[in-house]
């Protein structure tokens, strides 16, 4: 499902070079739910956004679903995200002026999906996780935990190949980031493929298998 | 296509929500500036476009009437009145005519009380006798009396005087006119011509912006006739007003094509505008696209910043969007939803306040200019142009700083970087 090789990742600021990522190779398979850990700095993030397409490394490949991402263009990697792939982000990234429910909604509209389709599908997905009664709930009136979730249907409403979350319950107490990590479980269980950045041991131990980054190479 | 169609769902989606849900406060006050711009690209050019079509107008319907028949250069009158008079009688579009006769007269006050040792009160001026009810029926005159009364149909030795030929209206043209000095209503003037000369009963003065009436001095055709005798009561103009179910210059052209082109000069209310008001239009109406374009300039800066600091303001959004696969067009779209609204809103609530506030407020309440009662003209062609001129230069201010957001890089956009 993603297969990286030698992958580097530098960052330039002026003279400076910033070496993040040197010289990555894994394999995670279908249907696999795999944790990244390691200390701050490490480079788990600059990982993640590899994989996730939302940046291009310096040098390496990076193959998604038997795709060379490396010849996409902008356009092709936006679509590519849309189709194949899920995010969850830290800060639950939900848009302000859209509705837990309009939330969720979005990529099916974007995928070509009718609002009425868009809007059951997605109600149905916040009643999965327990939510379908604050559909019509702008995310300010929603907790950091409700708020995660709904980033959660969002991210997996589209039923994308592989669901990535870059520490997901970083902004959260114990009790909701035991409520996100229970619907990774369930997702998980349906045969979602997940990749999960966090540096909690204890929720790394929830997955299936732990990659361990230090200093910009795989310590596993 | 099928791709475009789905960004522009996705977009209304976006656009719609971030204008429903957004301050309110500041969509009004960005409102208020579209609709101050929109006022300023149609009211200035408007009013001083006004300024000369008020004149054009009044000339209209206080001396030219539809079509105007005067006597060519080199002759004394109309000499074939009648004719003109049978074809006019003839068409059933014409709703009112009226035909003047003029002659140029030296016009005498205070002569009774004069001391022979200073100048006499006299003044120059165009002496029209008029048919009282048809003059009325064209250019509805008794109703610019501004001293005493009209002239009554058939009365004899009595006058009406235009108030430019008094020097306490027309003062404040300098020496402009010759003028006669204190004379009202009920005063006697000696009105001379020729070797003839009679005395005549002052019974009003008319106050007019048009020059052919503030500087003429009416009586009736009889009377004019007992100074100026004609052959067969010829006269030296001819206003008619039609029905208005056929144009000036289709009734222009049946004058033409019956032969009196040549022998009369026949000129349809708008060809009778001299030229220097219409070149003076030309350049208020390009004064006012200056200011106009001035304001469509401050404008699209103004929404231009406002769109710049909604996107950068929501760039992490705009990131976060990019991310989860919303494409860039959908994005821009959703953006330029937004300026169109506030241009439409803008300049649909400028049009409710133009024609249902202004245009009115400016008929009932004319500009008082020394040569015109000056109005606000705003046609609605001209409106709607303006509007889509406004609607593009706001289209293009509100995707440049989208474009300028949205180009950047997702993760940059994200990470806040």
């Amino acid at each position: 499902m993603i297969r990286i090789q030698n992958l580097e990742k530098t960052y330039t600021t002026g003279a400076v070079i910033t070496p993040v990522l040197r010289g990555i190779t894994l394999d995670i398979k279908k249907g696999e739910y795999v944790a990244i850990m390691g200390k701050s700095g490490a480079g788990k993030s600059t990982l993640l956004y590899q994989m996730g397409l939302l940046d291009k490394p310096t040098t390496g490949s990076v193959m998604l679903d038997d795709v060379n991402t490396h010849d996409l263009g902008e356009g092709e990697r936006t679509v590519f995200r849309l189709n194949h792939l899920g995010y969850v982000f830290q800060d639950y990234a939900l848009v302000p002026e859209l509705t837990a429910l309009e939330n969720v909604a979005i990529p099916l509209l974007m995928l070509g999906q009718s609002e009425k389709e868009a809007y059951a599908q997605a109600l149905k997905m916040l009643e999965k996780i327990g939510l379908g009664h604050r559909m019509n709930n702008l995310p300010n009136q929603l907790s950091g935990g409700e708020q995660q979730r709904v980033s959660v249907a969002r991210a997996v409403c589209h039923h994308p190949k592989i669901l990535f979350a870059d520490e997901p319950t970083a902004n959260l107490d114990s009790a909701s980031s035991a409520l996100v990590l229970d619907v990774f479980d369930a997702l998980h269980a349906e045969g979602q493929t997940i990749v999960m950045v966090t540096h909690e041991k204890e929720y790394a131990e929830r997955a299936q298998r732990t990659i361990v980054i230090d200093d910009g190479i795989v310590k596993e | 296509m099928e791709k475009l169609l789905n960004d522009i769902k996705v977009g209304w989606f976006l656009g719609t929500r971030q204008i429903r849900r957004s301050n309110i406060w500041t969509t009004l006050l960005i409102v208020l500036i579209m609709t101050l711009t929109f006022l300023n690209l149609i009211v200035v050019s408007g009013i001083l476009v006004g300024l000369i079509e008020g004149g054009q107008r009044a000339n209209r319907s206080q001396y030219t009437g539809d079509v105007i028949i005067t006597t060519p250069v080199g002759k004394a009158y109309l000499e074939q009145t009648q004719d003109l008079l049978s074809v006019i009688q003839s068409l059933p579009q014409v709703v009112s005519w009226s035909d003047r006769m003029l002659a140029s007269v030296s016009l005498e006050a205070n002569y009774q009380s004069r001391n022979f040792q200073e100048l006499p009160n006299t003044a120059g001026g165009q002496l029209t006798g008029i048919d009282v009810d048809r003059e009325n029926g064209v250019s509805g005159i008794s109703q610019y009396i501004t001293e005493g009364e009209f002239l009554e149909p058939g009365s004899s030795g009595t006058i009406v005087l235009g108030k430019n030929i008094l020097r306490r209206y027309s003062e404040s043209f300098g020496d402009t006119f010759p003028a006669l000095d204190d004379i009202y209503p009920g005063d006697k003037v000696l009105v001379r011509t020729g070797d003839k000369v009679r005395e005549f009963t002052v019974v009003g003065i008319l106050d007019s912006k048009v020059g052919e009436i503030s500087l003429r001095a009416f009586v009736t055709q009889n009377d004019f006739l007992s100074l100026s005798p004609r052959p067969t009561r010829e006269v030296n103009e001819i206003s008619l007003v039609h029905d208005k179910t056929i144009s000036d210059e289709f009734i222009r052209d049946i004058f033409i094509e019956r032969g009196f082109d040549g022998r009369a000069k026949i000129q349809t209310a708008e060809g009778a505008t001299p030229d220097f008001l219409n070149q003076i239009k030309t350049a208020f109406a390009l004064l006012g696209s200056v200011i106009g374009g001035i304001g469509i300039l401050v404008a699209s800066i103004t929404i231009f910043i406002v769109i710049f600091i909604n996107a950068v303001t929501r760039r992490k959004y705009i990131g976060i969007l990019k991310g989860i696969g919303i494409s860039g067009a959908s994005i821009r779209i959703a953006y330029i939803l937004q300026s169109l609204l506030y241009a439409c809103v803008g300049s649909a609530l400028g049009s409710v306040i133009i024609y249902t506030l202004l245009v009115p407020f400016f008929e009932a309440n004319p500009l008082d200019f020394p040569f015109s009662d000056g109005i606000l003209v705003a046609p609605i062609e001209q409106t709607l142009t303006r509007f889509g001129i406004l609607l593009i230069v706001t289209l293009i201010a509100g995707f440049i700083p989208a474009w300028m957001i949205i180009r950047q890089n997702t993760l940059d956009a994200i990470l806040g970087r």
